[in-house]
Order: C-alpha cells, then structure tokens, then sequence
C-alpha cells in the first residue's frame, strides 16, 4: 500500500515522544498543524481539553455564544486565510450545534477541522448524559471523521485530520475525543510527517494528453465561455485564470463561489451566471459551442434544467475531485487535477481562438440586458443600498453575505476583483451563515475592512454573536438590508403562490438599539439621504463592530430570474415596473 | 479497473440505463463506522443493496465486502466514485463480467415429518445440501452455492413449509491471478 507523506506546519515544542494528557497531546498536535486560531464553546465532556487550551500561549481561543458561530467563522477564516479553520464544542449539544456549519463546510468546500468533547470510552452508546452519536449525525455531512478510540492514536488521527481538510478539494473533518481519552496521561508519540494511502489526495499535475485535447478545442472554438467556480479560489489559480482569459480573449462568468476568480471589472467578464446571474452570462453560456468549466459541480442554481442547459456546448470540465467530472453532465474532456496547474498548462499550448463575431453578440447582449433598478423617491432599493457601500468601499473590501435576495444583489451589485474576498453560503444556502463568517473573516484578517451584507432575516439566526465580536474589538461593518420580510421566500409566494404570503413577515427589533446595548455602533437608516452618510460614519469605526440597518423597499423582488428547474428561455429577465 | 464493467453494459444498446445487477468489492480498514460510511453512499443514492457480505482478509487490518446492487449504471460509478474518496476505502473493484468464484450459503429450518423427511433428503443430495440439525418436527438444512442455487432449492422445499432461514449474502473471488 503506497502512502503519500506531508511534512507538518511547524515542528514541535515538545521533544518527539512525551508523556501528557490527551488534552495536552491535542493541543501539541494543533500546534504542530500549525493552528493559531479556535472558535469554540465549552461544556462538560470537553473539559478536560479545555483545561489543556488554558496553559496554550501560542494559540488564541475564540468564545463563541453559540456553536453555529464557532463552525461557521472557522469557515469564513479559512476562506480569507487559505489555513484550515479549527472550531471546538463539547459533546451532545454543543456538536450537534455545529452540525449546519459543518454541513455549510461540506457543500461549499471549506478546509475546517472540528474538535468535539464526548463522553467517556465506557458510556458511549448508553445514551449517557449529553451524549450524541456525533460519528452517526456527521458522516454524510463531513469529508472524513474519526473518533479516538485509544489514547495513543490521538496524535495520528488530529494530525492526519488537518491534512485531510486541507488538501485536494478541501471539506470539513470531525474528531470525537472521549473525555477519559484526553484525562488519561501517557506516553504519546508524535509523527514528524502525517502520511495517507496513496489515491487519496488526488494528484495535482493533469494528464499532458488531456491537457492537448482541451487546448484543441479551444482553439477551434466559435464561441467559448470559461465557467469558473470556487475551485479557482481554493486552488489560488485567479492569476492563471486571468492569464488565461486575457491573452486568449475567452469571456469569464463566475459561479456564486467562483466570484473573485476573475476581475468583475474586466470587459471580458460576464459576471455570475444561474438562476439570478445575469442574463448576458446565462444567453452566452447558452449558446456556447466549447464551454471550459473549471472547479465547478453544474449544480442546479447554475444550471436549471439539466437537459436544456448549454446544449450545443462541448465542455472541458477541470477538476480536482474526480467524482463531480460527469456528475450532472458528461465531459467531453475531462481534466482531472488542480485548476491552478492545469490552467497554466492550458494558457501555454491554446492560442486565442478567431471569435469576434461572439465577441460582438456579448457585447450586443451586455448593451441589451444589462443589470438594472431604479431608485425613486425615498424608499432605498436595497441595489441602490450595496451600491452605495460598493463605492464608498472603493470595492475594495472582504464581502460576506448571509442567504436570501441580498446574497444575490450582493453578487450582482458588488463587483468582486480579488479572492479570497467574496465569502457566502453557497451549496447549502444556510441562513445565519453571514455575520459568523464575518466575524471569523475579521480575525483571520485583522487589517482587511471586512463587510458583511445581511438580510433582517438570516441575521437574527446568530446576532447574540455581537457580544463575541464587542469583546474582540472587531471593526465589522454589518449592512442589515431590512425590508421585514424573508425577501426571498415572499417573492417566490407572490411569482409562484399566487401571492399567498405565508409566513414570512417580520416583526424586527430596532436593530440599532439592540447593537448599542451589546456594545457595538447602531444606525439605523430609513430615507435615501441617511444612507451614504451612515456608510461613511461605519467606516470610521475602527474598535467595534458597526451595525447598520437600513430598511429597504420590502416589494422589491430579485431578478434576473430563471424559475427553479427551467432553462434560460424562461428567464424573466427583468421587474415589468422598471420600463417606462 | 473500476468500472469496467460498467462502460460495458453503456455500449450494449439495450442494456444502456437499464438496471442491472453488479457485483461490487470494496476492501476497507478494519474500523468503526466503516460499514456505515459505505452504506450511507448507497443509501443516499437511494441504490438498491440486494446483499452484502463482510469478513476480515489475509491481513487482519483490511475487512472485504461484497456488495451485491440493482440500479442505474451512470449512478452506480457515481457511487464508485464517492467510495473512493473515503479515506478508509483501499480499494473498489466492480467485478460484474469477471470470470469469477460466486458463493453463498443458507441455513434453511423447515416443518419435516417422519412421512417427509426421505423426500427433503432427496431434494437435499441433488443439491448438495447437508442436514445440520433434526427433529421431530423441523429439519434444517445447509446449502452453498450460486445465488441462483439457493433460489432453486428454496422454491422446491417451500410447500413443506419454511420456519426460518437466514443468507450470508454472496462471495466472490476474481479467479486465477487477477486480484479481485
């Protein structure tokens, strides 16, 4: 059995073998991996783990109000990091607390590490005192979990863990640790490399044949469209990808996780595609004749219905997970490997395809359909609002968003040109996602402004973390796009319910208030001429969290639209009340 | 190797999408959840498992399953596929085609009189069946063989009337030199 060897983050502080506790061992095992950073909630079957974290100099412990937070901001650290995200609970509740985050980490890709408390060896399965079958609920929802089973496999199992999360296509692993396993003291060995059976970190470099394959058709191309996804950003490929398209001259549009991996601000970009993408991205990738698909899984929101989807393309689909080329659609070149090598091999063998008349379509397209609103009297259209905070940032911030009609203005509205810079729950769409990944954003990035757009909705999922963010003195801005209402749902109920509105109006708080009496910054901003005034006075706010709530017109609806399962011909492509 | 066989039955024009019976073996780590893990990945798919057999191998730490499954070909290899990921997972081979060992075994108690039992011993001999346990009333039977086998002797000894009985699910070995 082959096995492939990874040298660890940092050498150890202790001498190869020692004798500890388990709860030192994992602490000596997390700094070995390199971890400075835990968000976390205690309890009583993490005790003992606790009590190790309190003698760690070299690694910070972020207490959390809640352990959605904790896994979540885990997330949001690794996006803007690069580095695994490490999130810690306690056993029964406090992990099956983390398991939306968990989940978020899976379907969106997201390198993190989670490090639960159980009970003891001999009361596992006795439906002991807050325990939960944390190995049951977390296995379809992780890339791998282990439970420690003896005190001397924990160096192995958390080592080999951090390496799990960290490579190929990143996703979330789970380690169990009995109570008794990390009170008992023994003598640990640690490992000065981590090694894997050969297969399981797929190999990075692709196949030169495939490589040639895709670079013919390229070059023959009529009409080529690169569709990329959120693997450009794990793979740090956005400067290849740039590379790529600028010298060959082939149009860009990014998925909801691909935003970042190409300069929105390019002209050959044509932003995000799918469901709420634009309609010049959805017509061209429609009638594509070679379409390069690079670190994405055609999922629905991208695609609609899978049989009219890009019908006369060929597609080239890059990716570093085997198990998504020809998933939902087959690959007429299948490309397995790291996006970043296999679009440097690309770039040096496709020389630009002939295509000025695509060239010409896109640009009849873009002048055709272009994203629009319009901002009348004193009601602020909640386009105009990130608008707004789009040109006082310069742009120039990391942006998060929580899930609704916001998430998709926000990745229409707010241009995205660098990555690692656009954080969202994308896959799993879980409401309350945006302020932890934020709050996580801002740690793992001290010195970015980091901005997170919200809906009134998704933020009363995890606001009580306010009080985590007071306390680290975090300088987030936190746009509330408050229109009263969970904007999406309602908008699906008027265009497909017939406007039977059924539940989804919400009696809110006064947010700024509620931000005061946690210690942060309040605004709330309710006519067109309080908004740039209120961005500006956020963005002074350098010791503390900043909220502004800014309400916003609650009838405006999302568009464009193509209704869950149909294709681009049923695209509603802008609001009948926009024309003249 | 994986897979093989399936691009066969996606050449054979009638057979294209149509359910068809695999024979898949996956060689894991012997550890807890395993089997669940593996389970799961079929489970979600809403992939038909008809049996599945699991026993430790030459080396005590890898376990090997035989996984018998009914469903569509293309979501098959998707399972394949998400069962290579799986970091306890050292090995899947779909065998469907292979010239290969298949056995299973049975354990069959049925209602067997004085006035019966010469005519089940009988049924018994064609099949190379043992009887492990008599008595007044029952007689229980061994049978190994082919799936197929099994059915056979089942549908011949069910009018004297099945008290109980329990499969292992089928076997396989790849024969010859090529590893399974």
């Amino acid at each position: 059995m082959a096995r492939q060897t990874t040298p660890l983050a940092r050498a150890g502080s202790a001498a190869t073998t020692k004798r500890m506790t388990g709860g030192q061992a994992l602490i000596e095992c997390l700094y070995r991996a390199g971890v400075d950073t835990i968000f976390g909630h205690p309890g009583g079957a993490a005790l003992p783990l606790y009590d190790s974290l309190y003698d760690a100099r070299a690694i910070r412990h972020v207490l959390v109000r809640h352990e959605q937070v904790a896994a979540h901001a885990a997330v949001g650290y690794h996006r803007v990091t690069g580095k695994v995200g490490v999130c810690m609970a306690t056993s029964g509740p406090g992990a099956t607390n983390l398991v939306t985050g968990i989940t978020d980490a899976m379907m969106d890709s997201a390198g993190i590490v989670a490090i639960t408390g159980q009970v003891s060896t001999h009361a596992i399965g006795t439906d002991a005192f807050q325990e939960a079958d944390v190995m049951g609920i977390t296995t379809p929802i992780t890339k791998h979990n282990g439970q420690v089973q003896r005190a001397a496999e924990l160096p192995r199992v958390v080592l080999q863990a951090f390496l799990i999360a960290g490579s190929g296509r990143p996703g979330p692993v789970l380690v169990d640790i009995p109570r008794d396993i990390a009170t008992a003291e023994t003598e640990f060995e640690f490992p000065e490399q981590i090694t894997l059976r050969s297969g399981k970190i797929p190999p990075a470099v692709p196949s030169p044949n495939q490589i040639a394959a895709a670079a013919a058709l390229l070059r023959q191309a009529a009409r080529p469209v690169i569709y990329a996804g959120g693997g450009v950003i794990t793979s740090n490929a956005a400067p290849e990808l740039t590379a790529l398209a600028r010298r060959t001259r082939i149009p860009v549009t990014t998925t909801l996780m691909g935003k970042g991996g190409f300069p929105e601000t390019d002209p050959l970009s044509l932003g995000m595609l799918g469901m709420h993408g634009t309609a010049y991205a959805n017509y061209a990738i429609n009638a594509a004749d070679v379409i390069l698909a690079v670190g994405v899984r055609f999922d629905d929101r991208v695609t609609g219905r899978l049989s009219d989807f890009a019908t006369g393309a060929r597609f080239i689909h890059i990716d570093i997970d085997p198990a998504e080329i020809g998933k939902n659609k087959p690959a007429h070149v299948p490309i397995v490997g790291d996006a970043k090598e296999a679009l440097r091999a690309l770039d040096a063998q496709t020389p630009p395809p002939d295509c000025e008349p695509w060239h010409r379509q896109i640009a009849e397209w873009k002048a055709r359909y272009p994203l629009r609103y319009r901002q009348t009297g004193d009601t602020i259209k909640p386009q105009f609002a990130i608008e707004q905070v789009y040109r006082l940032t310069d742009g120039r911030a990391i942006v998060v968003t929580d899930v609704g009609q916001h998430q998709m203005w926000a990745a229409q509205f707010y241009l995205s040109t660098e990555p690692r810079t656009w954080l969202t729950s994308g896959g799993l769409g879980a409401m309350g996602f945006g302020f932890p990944a934020a709050l996580g954003a801002q740690i793992g990035r001290p010195d970015a402004l980091v901005c997170a757009l919200l809906g009134d909705g998704g933020f009363q999922m995890t606001l009580q973390d306010l009080g985590t963010a007071v306390e680290w003195g975090l300088p987030l801005k936190l746009y509330v796009l408050d229109n009263g209402s969970l904007g999406m749902v309602r908008q699906w109920q008027q265009l497909f319910y017939r406007e039977r509105y059924s539940h989804v109006f919400l009696k809110n708080p006064d947010f700024a208030k509620l931000a005061e009496a946690y210690g942060a910054v309040g605004i709330n901003v309710r006519r067109v001429d309080e908004l740039e005034p209120a961005v500006r006075r956020s963005l002074e706010v350098t010791d503390r969290p900043c909220v502004v709530a800014i309400t916003v017109d609650p009838e405006e609806n999302c568009y464009p639209m193509i209704p869950s399962g149909q294709s681009v011909k049923e695209m509603i492509v802008e609001d009948d009340r926009i024309r003249d | 190797m994986t897979g093989s066989a399936i691009e066969l039955s996606r050449d054979a024009p009638s057979a294209a999408r149509a359910p068809m019976k695999h024979t898949i073996s996956v060689l894991v780590e012997n550890t807890p959840g395993i089997l669940m893990k593996v389970a799961g990945l079929f489970r979600r798919r809403a992939y038909n498992i008809h049996s599945l057999a699991v026993g430790v191998t030459e080396q005590p730490s890898v376990s090997r399953m035989i996984i018998v499954v009914e469903g569509a070909p293309e979501i098959l290899e998707q399972i394949i596929k998400q069962l290579n990921k799986l970091i306890e997972v050292v090995k899947v081979n779909d065998v469907t085609g292979f010239n290969t060992v298949d056995r299973e075994l049975a354990l069959i108690k049925l209602n067997a009189t004085p006035a019966t039992r010469m005519e089940i011993m009988e049924i018994s001999n064609v099949f190379r069946a043992s009887v492990v346990d008599l008595t007044e009333k029952t007689m229980t039977l061994e049978v190994t063989g082919r799936s197929d086998k099994i059915d056979a002797i089942m549908s011949l000894l069910h009018k004297y009337g099945i008290r109980e009985m329990v499969r292992t699910g089928q076997v396989t070995l790849v024969r010859g030199t090529q590893p399974t």
